[in-house]
C-alpha cells in the first residue's frame, strides 16, 4: 500500500516535472537504444542486474541485453572491438588501457558501481597452519582484521622447503591484485614485482607469494584442486568456498581498506563521444538501480539477491548470495558476523568517480612495476582526467533531480566538488592516503617501488 | 479395416509391423513375441540403467551436492520448461511496454518510424537447444557442400586422390579445440561489419563444427565414387557421355550409399564438436549452457547440467535415426542392412 503511493507520487511528480518543463524542449532520444552490455558473474553487478529487471533502461528508452563473459580479459576485449557498448569492470581495467599495460586502448568510466565487496580466502589446510600465530581473545576466537602476519611464518616454511606458495587474483590491473597485495605487504610479505618494460608480465619478480590470474567462478574449484593456496575475490566466490566446506576467508577488503573504490562501468571513449545522449541515459538508469539498492537501509537487497541468484546473472545459491549481499559475512563456517558496508552501491557517494580513487589505483600500479618508470604528480591527475569523466556524471544526476526521481541531498555538491576525497586514514597498515600527493605516498611504503626505483 | 491398413502399408514400416498384425489377427502370438523382445528388452535395460544411476548418485558427494539421481534431474527438467514459460510471458510484456512506448514517442514526434526491438532477455533451455541445432546444421551443410564435390573429384582420378590424402588423413584427427582459437582470430578480423546478420560467436562455431566434420564425407564419396563397378564406367564410355554427365548419371548414383555413410558420420561428429565449441566460444547454445551452469556453481547446477547431457544424447541420436532413414530412402541396395 505504501509503496504504491510512493509510487503514485513519483508519477505525479514526474508529471509536474513534465507540464513545468516548456513543451518547445523535445525529449532525448538515445543515439544507440539497443545496447548489449558485458558482466563477470559477481554480485557487484547489480547495478546492472537491477537497471534492466527493474526497468530503468527501458525508463530511458534503452533496449538493453546483458551477457556473462568468461574473463575479465574477453570482457575489455570485446568492449575495445565494440561487440559490447559498455560494460562491468575492474577500477584498474580503463586505467591500465589508457596507460598501455596490457591491451592499450582508450577506456572512460563515468559511473562507479560499488564499494568494497571482496574478501580473501585460504584453504582449510593453510588456515590450520596460520590459525596459531593469529591472536586470539579470552574466549579463543581469532580476533578480526586477521593481519598477513599470521601467513608469513606459514609461507616461510614453504619457501625453507623450497615450495612454491601459489594464491590467486582475478586480473593484473584488478583491484583483487592491489588488495591481496596490499593486505601481504601489510605483513612483511612481498608479493612480486612486474616489468613490463623487460617483458615480464607475470609480476612474480623476487616474490614470497606468486600471484596468477584464475577467472572469479573458477576460483574456489581451483583452490579446492590444489593449485592455490589462497585468493582474492568477489562475492560470491569466498561465501562460497565457506558453504563448500573448502576454505576460509580471512579478511573482508573492508577491513584492509574501509570503504575502498571497486567496480565501474567503463565505455570506449570512442563510444562515448558518438553515443554522448546514451551514455548519459546509461549513467542516469544505473544511478537509480544503485539508489534502489541502498534504499531504505538495505530493504531491497534480498529481492537483489533474488535477482542475482538467477542462473543468467550470478547464479549462485540463494544463501551464498545473501550471506554478504544482506549485511553479513562469515568467515569460519558459523563465524558469521555483521559487516553492514560489505556491499555498498549508494551510500558515501559511492557511484561518483572522484579523481583519488582513480590515482589510488595508479598508485599501486606504481608501486608494483607495472608503471615502469616514476611518474610526476600532474602525471597522475592528468591521466585521472582522461579516464575519470565526473562531469559526464554530474549531467545525469542533475537530469534525475530535474525528474524528481532523485534529490540534490542524495550527490555530493557538484558546484564545489573537486573530486578529491580528504586523506583517507583507514587502511590496514594505518598509512594516510592523500590523492593530491601520489608520490609521497608512495615513499611511506616499506615494500614497494620508490621515486628512483627502477628493476 | 483391414483393406484400410493394408492400403495404408502401416506394414511397411518395420516398427509398427507386429502392432499392425495384431490389429489384422494374424499371427498373435509371434507378434507380441516380437514386441516384448523390441520394446521389452530395451525397457528393461534402461530401467537397469536407472537404478544403477540412483544407486551410484546416492554415494556421490560433491562440494555442489549430492550428484543428481533420475529424480533430481526430472525435477530440474520441469524447472527449465517452467522457466520458458516464465520467459515467454516476460517478452510479451516486453513487447506490449514497447509498444506503448513507441506510440508516446511517435505522439511527441510524428517523423519517427516505430520499431520493434527483439526481446532482450535471456535466452531459455528450449531456445539454446534451437540455437544448437541451427549450428550444427548449418556447419554440417555447409561441410556437405564443399566435402561432396571435393570427394567426387578426387575419387575420379588417382592421382589428385593421393595428393589429397595425406593433407586429409593430417587434417582429420585434429580436435575442435585446436581449431578453435584459430578460426576465432580468423573470424573477428576478417567478419566486420557494423550491424552483422550473425553474431561472430555464431560464424566460429559453425566454422569449427565445419572443419571437424569435412572429412568423413570426403573420404567416404571419394572411397564410393573410386569403387564404382567397371561395368558402370564402361556403360558411361560407351555412350561417350562428358564428364559432367558422368558424374551426374553414374557416378552420383553408384556412390550415394557411400555418401551418405560419409554424411552420417559427418553428422554425428558435427554434433559432438558442436558442444565443445559452444562452451568455449561462448555461442548460446547448449555447450554454453553446460559451461554457464558449471560456472554458477549452485546446488542446481549438476542437476541441470545432467538434464543437458541427456538433451544431448537424445537430439544426438535422433540426428542419427534421420540420417539412417535418409540413407535408406535414397540407398537403390534395400537389402543391405544398416545400423
Amino acid at each position: 500500500m505504501r509503496r504504491s503511493f510512493m509510487k503514485s507520487a513519483i508519477v505525479l511528480a514526474a508529471g509536474l516535472a513534465t507540464l513545468s518543463s516548456p513543451l518547445t524542449s523535445a525529449v532525448e532520444y538515445a543515439e544507440k537504444e539497443e545496447l548489449k552490455f558485458g558482466f563477470i558473474k559477481l554480485t557487484d553487478m547489480a547495478p546492472l542486474a537491477v537497471a534492466y529487471e527493474k526497468g530503468f533502461f527501458e525508463d530511458e528508452g534503452l533496449y538493453v541485453t546483458l551477457e556473462a563473459q568468461a574473463n575479465w580479459k574477453v570482457l575489455l576485449d570485446r568492449v575495445i572491438d565494440g561487440q559490447l557498448d559498455g560494460a562491468h569492470m575492474l577500477a584498474g581495467q580503463p586505467l591500465g588501457a589508457t596507460i598501455g599495460f596490457g591491451t592499450k586502448a582508450d577506456i572512460i568510466t563515468a559511473f562507479s558501481m560499488d564499494l568494497n565487496g571482496n574478501a580473501i580466502t585460504v584453504s582449510n589446510d593453510i588456515w590450520s597452519q596460520m590459525k596459531e600465530y593469529v591472536p586470539k581473545d579470552a574466549s579463543g576466537k581469532p580476533i578480526h582484521p586477521i593481519k598477513a602476519d599470521a601467513l608469513k611464518p606459514v609461507i616461510d616454511k614453504y619457501k625453507a622447503a623450497g615450495k612454491p606458495f601459489n594464491m590467486g587474483m582475478v586480473f593484473p590491473v584488478s583491484t583483487h591484485n592491489y588488495e591481496l597485495r596490499y593486505w601481504l605487504a601489510a605483513g612483511g610479505i612481498n608479493p612480486g614485482y612486474y616489468a613490463p618494460e623487460k617483458g615480464d608480465t607475470s609480476g612474480q619478480i623476487s616474490a614470497d607469494a606468486l600471484l596468477s590470474v584464475t577467472p572469479p567462478p573458477q576460483m574456489p574449484s581451483t583452490m579446492e584442486a590444489g593449485t592455490i593456496y589462497g585468493y582474492c575475490v568477489g562475492e560470491p566466490w569466498n561465501q562460497q568456498a565457506v558453504f563448500k566446506g573448502i576454505g576460509v576467508p580471512v579478511i573482508t577488503d573492508y577491513e584492509i581498506w574501509k570503504n575502498n573504490p571497486e567496480k565501474v562501468f567503463g565505455v570506449s571513449k570512442a563510444w562515448a563521444e558518438k553515443n554522448p545522449i546514451t551514455h548519459k541515459k546509461v549513467v542516469k538508469a544505473m544511478i537509480r538501480a544503485a539508489e534502489w539498492l541502498d534504499a531504505n537501509n538495505n530493504a531491497n537487497r534480498p529481492e537483489a539477491v533474488k535477482i542475482l541468484s538467477k542462473p543468467n546473472y550470478v547464479g549462485a545459491d540463494y544463501d551464498v548470495i545473501a550471506n554478504s549481499m544482506t549485511g553479513t559475512f562469515e568467515y569460519e563456517k558459523g563465524n558469521k558476523r555483521s559487516v553492514p558496508d560489505f556491499n555498498v552501491f549508494f551510500r558515501y557517494n559511492a557511484t561518483y568517480p572522484y579523481y583519488s580513487d582513480a590515482i589510488w589505483y595508479l598508485t599501486q600500479m606504481r608501486r608494483w612495476g607495472q608503471i615502469s618508470e616514476a611518474k610526476s604528480d600532474d602525471w597522475y591527475m592528468d591521466i585521472a582526467k582522461q579516464v575519470y569523466r565526473p562531469d559526464i556524471y554530474a549531467e545525469a544526476a542533475k537530469e534525475l533531480i530535474k525528474e524528481g526521481k532523485l534529490k540534490a541531498k542524495d550527490f555530493p555538491d557538484f558546484a564545489t566538488e573537486t573530486g578529491f576525497k580528504p586523506p583517507q586514514t583507514e587502511f590496514i597498515d594505518g598509512i594516510t592516503y592523500d590523492g593530491s600527493k601520489p608520490n609521497a605516498y608512495l615513499e611511506k611504503f616499506k615494500i614497494g617501488l620508490k621515486t628512483g626505483d627502477k628493476l | 479395416m483391414n483393406i484400410a491398413l493394408s492400403n495404408l502399408n502401416l506394414s511397411k514400416i518395420a516398427w509398427l509391423e507386429p502392432l499392425v498384425n495384431i490389429a489384422k489377427g494374424e499371427d498373435v502370438s509371434g507378434s507380441l513375441k516380437t514386441i516384448i523382445k523390441s520394446v521389452g528388452i530395451p525397457l528393461a535395460g534402461i530401467l537397469v540403467f536407472l537404478m544403477i544411476w540412483q544407486g551410484a548418485a546416492s554415494n556421490i558427494n560433491t562440494s555442489l551436492g549430492q550428484f543428481p539421481g533420475p529424480g533430481e534431474v526430472y525435477t530440474q527438467s520441469k524447472g527449465l520448461i517452467a522457466e520458458h514459460i516464465a520467459e515467454r510471458n516476460k517478452a510479451d510484456a516486453f513487447y506490449e511496454r514497447q509498444e506503448v512506448r513507441n506510440k508516446a514517442r511517435v505522439e511527441q514526434d510524428p517523423n519517427y518510424v516505430p520499431k520493434i526491438r527483439d526481446y532482450t532477455g535471456k535466452p531459455t533451455y528450449i531456445d539454446q537447444i534451437g540455437t544448437s541445432l541451427v549450428t550444427v546444421l548449418t556447419g554440417f551443410v555447409l561441410a556437405s557442400m564443399l566435402a561432396i564435390p571435393l570427394g567426387i573429384v578426387i575419387g575420379l582420378s588417382a592421382n589428385l586422390y593421393s595428393a589429397f590424402n595425406p593433407i586429409i588423413q593430417i587434417f582429420k584427427p585434429v580436435s575442435p579445440l585446436a581449431w578453435l582459437p584459430i578460426v576465432t582470430m580468423v573470424v573477428s578480423a576478417v567478419y566486420v561489419s557494423d550491424d552483422p546478420m550473425v553474431p561472430k560467436s555464431f560464424v566460429t562455431s559453425m566454422i569449427t563444427v565445419m572443419l571437424c566434420c569435412l572429412w568423413p564425407t570426403v573420404i567416404n564419396t571419394a572411397v564410393g565414387v573410386a569403387s564404382i563397378p567397371k561395368d558402370l564406367v564402361n556403360v558411361s564410355q560407351v555412350l561417350s557421355l562428358n564428364y559432367f554427365e558422368h558424374v551426374r548419371k553414374i557416378v552420383i548414383p553408384a556412390s550415394i550409399p557411400m555418401v551418405f555413410t560419409g554424411l552420417r558420420l559427418s553428422l554425428s561428429i558435427a554434433w559432438m564438436v558442436l558442444i565443445a565449441a559452444e562452451m568455449l566460444a561462448q555461442n548460446p547454445g547448449l555447450g554454453k549452457f553446460v559451461w554457464d551452469e558449471f560456472q554458477n556453481g549452485s546446488s542446481d547446477s549438476l542437476g541441470r547440467i545432467m538434464v543437458a547431457v541427456i538433451t544431448i544424447g537424445l537430439i544426438g541420436f535422433l540426428l542419427d535415426r534421420l540420417m539412417l532413414t535418409l540413407q535408406r530412402y535414397v540407398s537403390w541396395d534395400k537389402a543391405a542392412t544398416l545400423r
